[in-house]
């Protein structure tokens, strides 16, 4: 069961074995190894989005009393891929009074950060591909750069929906980190590491769901605002802006738009689940199906609110978060500080 | 009250200067920010537009400052195309103007005629004409749930209201023929009588339709976010309603008691037992929630009128060539939007001289502009959803 759990392990120090008898240098070798692991997060990426993309229409169509994509391949999974295949082919229109470089920059920015987000998750026990003890505060300064290239799909379409999109991204993902990262102080805090390795290593006992609930609860709606995810999609708002930042795009720069959407959700509901959920602990199962379980569960749960709550209003959103959640998000670290502070006293003085 | 309410462009703009103006007066930091206005055309290709109404909205920011309305993009020129086609001719073409309350508008043109022919009408068409009229109520009014629930991003509302009326559109098929675009009311009675088993079928639909209004009414009309964005929103006070000649719902949900089916009853409606809901707020919500209790009532009025269904014939036959004396009427019924009216003017030969509609839409969207400043963008959304306009019976 071990070899099993630590099956990438094995295989990436066999190779790393076999590189050092044949005489790579350690730095080319590290290399190698650096793209082995990109690609391997790069398929991850591609093949989640395709399944959560299917899996979105399929639970919607369940909760709606309908079927949902079901022709193309076995229970309609290859829908999503035909969809990408598709809109590869469809023509990429620009607007002509469209900021060209802004216009074309943007939607490669938004892919791009998404894709280097999963290099910092903790797939299992010492499985990060990038494995850096700043690792949370990395992720969450990385993950807030996705809102400019959002501002420059808005601003550069020269369309006044697209703006409108844009400028709610804005005041939306910058409002709304605050109680997130807030959120996410609790468990830095109960496991004394900003590593994300070594918070899963820390909830080997209990997870932090269990000692952080108020922190996980603010964790799951600034993560559905972060997002723009119903019942915070004031972005898109396809009622209202028809489709928000994104309107002007077409084919293919409108699909990676669309996959870069797709891909955060995957990449917050695995920071969520590593957080609070245990990341890789469990029993028996080896570490990564635990991991990707508990981050689909999470998925799951997102998809399930957007699909049962109508969109808020943008200002009472807004007054939402400064006058309910960030105070909230303080008095839990106030409440967290004061419960180590206990638990430390109450321990020493009953050795 | 024709076109009065439809402002023309240069008088519009006027009144959204003012209306800037004041907005600037009443908050001194508006000014200090340097803000711009600008104007964007919501429509008349915009996902909840309804249609093809176009509003051209001047906002600050998000906020509305003013509004316009912009309508005709769905003008078909019925009203002219009646005057070249016999009376029984132009029958079809009336469902066309209100499509989502078909056998409503057949119903209206029925009366007309047969005012202006002394035409009588079977006892038993006329409750057939109540059944399948309140049928068609309760269709129109679940679109118009799932079509509000939708512009507020509720999807899943959406698809149980839609499912539920699949149901309603199921008995009228079985009744006419066609599922939308009914020709089934016609001066004289109706064109066939009920389907066997129809009240099996009726009792059958009934039942689903209960069991997913209450899903319907308990995944939404509790639902906070859902409260936040209709309630106190878009507020129209009884006495601006009945200034703009609104009608239907939209002016009950604003505290006037007013239906024609109770107060000036047609066909058979003074011999049945039914209410008319009445709210008091006037917001978006009472407008929304006032087709949910009139959904009840609806299908109240079909039970009473199927247990009493007289035996007999369904319709008074009219010769091929019907040609009226000259003289002119004004028929109106209570359509699922408010008071739809028709005048018809004979001059004594096989077509009309002319024939006006008076649709309710029409005059209830004239107060749009006057409520939307102020409002936000996902406001005028809800707002003009909740008064549940179609452009087919505004452009006509």
């Amino acid at each position: 069961m071990q070899t099993l759990n630590d099956l990438f392990l094995i295989v990436a120090s066999f190779f790393r074995g076999i590189m050092g008898s044949l005489g790579f240098p350690p730095l080319l070798t590290d290399a190698v190894m650096g793209l082995v692991s990109f690609v391997a997060v790069a398929a991850l990426v591609t093949v989640n989005i395709i399944v959560i993309l299917w899996v979105d229409r399929r639970v919607a169509s369940f909760f709606q009393e309908r079927l949902g994509p079901n022709r193309v391949g076995p229970f309609g999974l290859l829908q999503s891929v035909n969809d990408a295949a598709k809109l590869i082919g469809k023509e990429s229109i620009m607007p002509a009074a469209a900021d060209k470089r802004v216009y074309k920059l943007a939607p490669v920015i938004i892919f791009t950060v998404t894709m280097i987000l999963y290099g910092f998750l903790p797939y299992g026990r010492g499985m990060s591909p990038v494995n850096m003890n700043a690792g949370l505060l990395f992720f969450i300064a990385l993950s807030s750069t996705s809102t400019i290239a959002i501002l420059m799909a808005g601003w550069g379409s020269n369309n006044k929906y697209s703006l409108l999109g844009g400028m709610r991204t804005v005041a939306q993902v910058i409002s709304y980190e605050i109680p997130l990262a807030f959120s996410m102080l609790g468990v830095v805090m109960l496991s004394g590491s900003l590593n994300l390795g070594q918070i899963s290593e820390a909830q080997r006992g209990i997870w932090f769901v269990f000692l952080q609930p108020l922190a996980f609860f603010i964790f799951l709606v600034s993560a559905l605002a972060e997002l723009a995810r119903s019942p915070f999609d004031m972005t898109e708002a396809e009622q209202e802006l028809i489709a928000g930042y994104h309107t002007e795009y077409t084919g293919m720069r409108f699909a990676l738009f669309f996959m870069a959407e797709y891909a955060n959700l995957f990449c917050v509901a695995a920071l969520g689940a590593t957080l609070f959920l245990g990341g890789w602990s469990g029993p028996i199962l080896p570490g990564y199906i635990w991991f990707i379980g508990k981050t689909w569960f999470m998925v799951l749960v997102i998809l399930w609110l957007r699909w049962t709550f109508p969109r808020a209003r943008i200002d009472k959103m807004m007054k939402f978060n400064w006058k309910f959640l960030i105070p909230l998000s303080i008095l839990n670290i106030l409440l967290t500080g004061v419960g180590i502070k206990l638990y430390q006293y109450f321990t020493t003085v009953g050795r | 009250m024709r076109d009065s309410s439809i402002g023309s462009a240069d008088g519009a703009a006027g009144s959204v200067t003012a209306v800037a103006a004041e907005a600037r007066a009443a908050d001194p930091a508006l000014d200090a920010l340097q803000t711009e206005e600008y104007t964007l055309n919501l429509g008349p290709q915009h996902p909840s537009t309804h249609g093809v109404y176009h509003a051209k909205l001047r906002l600050n920011g998000e906020s509305i400052v003013g509004c316009e309305n912009v309508i005709g993009y769905l003008h078909r020129g019925m009203e002219k195309l009646a005057e070249s086609r016999t009376y029984a001719q132009f029958a079809p073409y009336t469902a066309r103007f209100d499509y989502l309350a078909g056998v409503l508008n057949n119903w209206g043109y029925a009366m007309a005629l047969e005012k202006l022919g002394g035409i009588a009408v079977p006892e038993r068409a006329e409750y057939i004409r109540v059944i399948v009229a309140e049928l068609q109520r309760i269709a129109s009014h679940l679109v118009m749930l799932s079509s509000m629930v939708i512009d507020l991003n509720a999807v899943t509302g959406w698809m149980y209201a839609f499912t539920a009326r699949e149901g309603i559109l199921d008995l009228l098929e079985a009744v006419s023929g066609s599922r939308m675009n009914l020709n089934y009311i016609v001066a004289g009675g109706v064109t066939e009588d009920l389907p066997e088993e129809f009240e099996a079928k009726v009792k059958r639909t009934f039942e689903d339709l209960h069991a997913r209004l209450d899903d319907f009414d308990r995944l939404v009309s509790g639902n906070e976010i859902f409260l936040g964005r209709t309630r106190g929103i878009g507020v129209i006070e009884s006495g601006q309603a009945l200034e703009y000649g609104m009608t239907g719902p939209n002016l009950r949900a604003s505290g006037v008691d007013l239906d024609l089916r109770k107060d000036a009853p047609y066909g058979i409606y003074d011999k049945l037992d039914f209410d008319v809901p009445v709210l008091r707020g006037g917001d978006s919500f009472d407008r929304y929630h006032i087709r949910l209790l009139e959904i009840h009532e609806s299908v109240r009025l079909v039970e009473e009128a199927m247990a009493g269904l007289p035996q007999g014939p369904v319709r008074t036959k009219l010769p091929k060539a019907w040609k009226p004396a000259a003289g002119e009427v004004f028929e109106q019924i209570e359509s699922a939007r408010g008071i739809q009216g028709y005048h018809i003017v004979s001059d004594g030969s096989a077509k009309p001289y002319r024939m006006h509609l008076r649709s309710p839409s029409f005059v209830n969207i004239g107060v749009l502009p006057e409520l939307a400043p102020g409002l936000t963008i996902q406001d005028f959304v809800a707002t003009l959803a909740s008064l549940d306009i179609v452009l087919g019976e505004i452009d006509r």
